[in-house]
């Protein structure tokens, strides 16, 4: 390349946003936190099994500690306002999963007591469909989620006040 | 069959006045009774009779099929005679009050806040009549027929459009 390396192999170039993201997207630490049967599916995905740590997906047991909460199970209005303090405890940045049709929207339980969907009170950032989702189905979600950190533009940056943040497109 | 039964013809003796109805039904006895004297009465099952157990106090809305449109059940079980008996009570919409048990029974406590929480009907001389299950700000008592299943602030559902 005609530039001198005299670090030899131990140094790479990249973006910030390309180291920020890969950082981010490989420590996805969810909020331990079921709603319905979608938890004992979730339970499921995160044993041997199916292994979430390999994706360096780790349940931690405080929002404190989370940047990620999996909605996994019916949303009952009763439930919304603890859902609420909890997704406020979270650090930024966060990022919210809709697991299975209930916290999609509402599901079956299309009555007066549950929240037809999640969305009407958190920014959700991946669907998952399912009755519950099988593990594989929460998987692919987070791999999608891993892809839109990704293409997050400038996040890191404009936390500490470079420029502005770019939304990526979808 | 049901008049030959132990509790019934002691109620028949002692609260003729106030006794509506009685009722078997695949050896479960079922005695309806006046509002005004289900205190008294289950005073009597409970001292009497050793129904010691308050296993559940539930209530029917029969909006449009009965006139006093809610009956309050209560299903007692007597643990030193292996004995069941239905209490039923109805209570109009109108005056939608009937006297608390929990002197008797400390279940009751808890059980007739679900009634009242669910179904409105409030419980005379409960220390604590609070909503159980609902939000404390919760409107109207979803259990009633009058009820919207989708809730008030949404437009009912009217079934597949396709």
């Amino acid at each position: 390349m005609g530039v001198g390396q005299p670090l030899g192999d131990n140094i790479i170039t990249t973006s910030l946003d390309g180291l920020v993201n890969w950082a981010r997207k490989s420590s996805i630490w969810p909020m331990t936190f079921g709603l319905a049967c979608c938890a004992i599916e979730m339970m499921a995905t995160g044993a041997s099994h199916n292994d979430l740590d390999r994706f360096g997906i780790i349940f931690r047991a405080s929002p404190r500690q989370s940047d990620c909460i999996i909605i996994a199970g019916t949303v009952t209005k009763k439930m919304l306002p603890v859902i609420k303090t909890v997704y406020e405890q979270m650090p930024e940045p966060k990022w919210v999963v809709a697991m299975g049709a209930c916290a999609c929207s509402g599901g079956i339980f299309d009555t007066y007591s549950v929240v037809q969907g999640i969305d009407e009170a958190l920014p959700v950032d991946v669907y998952i469909p399912g009755c519950p989702p099988r593990p594989e189905a929460l998987l692919y979600g987070l791999m999608k989620l891993q892809d839109k950190i990704m293409k997050e533009k400038n996040s890191f940056g404009a936390t500490l006040g470079f420029g502005e943040r770019f939304e990526p497109a979808a | 069959m049901a008049e030959n039964n132990r509790a019934v013809v002691k109620l028949r003796e002692r609260f003729a006045a106030s006794i509506l109805d009685v009722k078997a039904f695949r050896g479960t006895v079922t005695v309806t009774v006046k509002k005004e004297a289900i205190v008294e009465i289950c005073q009597y099952l409970k001292t009497g009779l050793a129904f010691n157990l308050l296993t559940d106090v539930t209530a029917v809305d029969y909006l449009g099929k009965q006139d006093p449109r809610f009956v309050a059940v209560y299903n007692l079980y007597s643990i030193p005679n292996k004995d069941r008996i239905l209490i039923k009570a109805p209570v109009s919409e109108a005056d939608c009050t009937i006297d608390s048990v929990t002197g008797l029974w400390s279940s009751a406590l808890f059980l007739e806040r679900e009634v009242y929480d669910l179904m409105g009907i409030k419980f005379n001389h409960h220390p604590d009549l609070r909503r159980i299950l609902m939000t404390d700000d919760w409107v109207g008592h979803p259990l009633r027929k009058d009820y919207p299943l989708q809730g008030p602030d949404r437009e009912p559902y009217k079934g597949r459009l396709s």
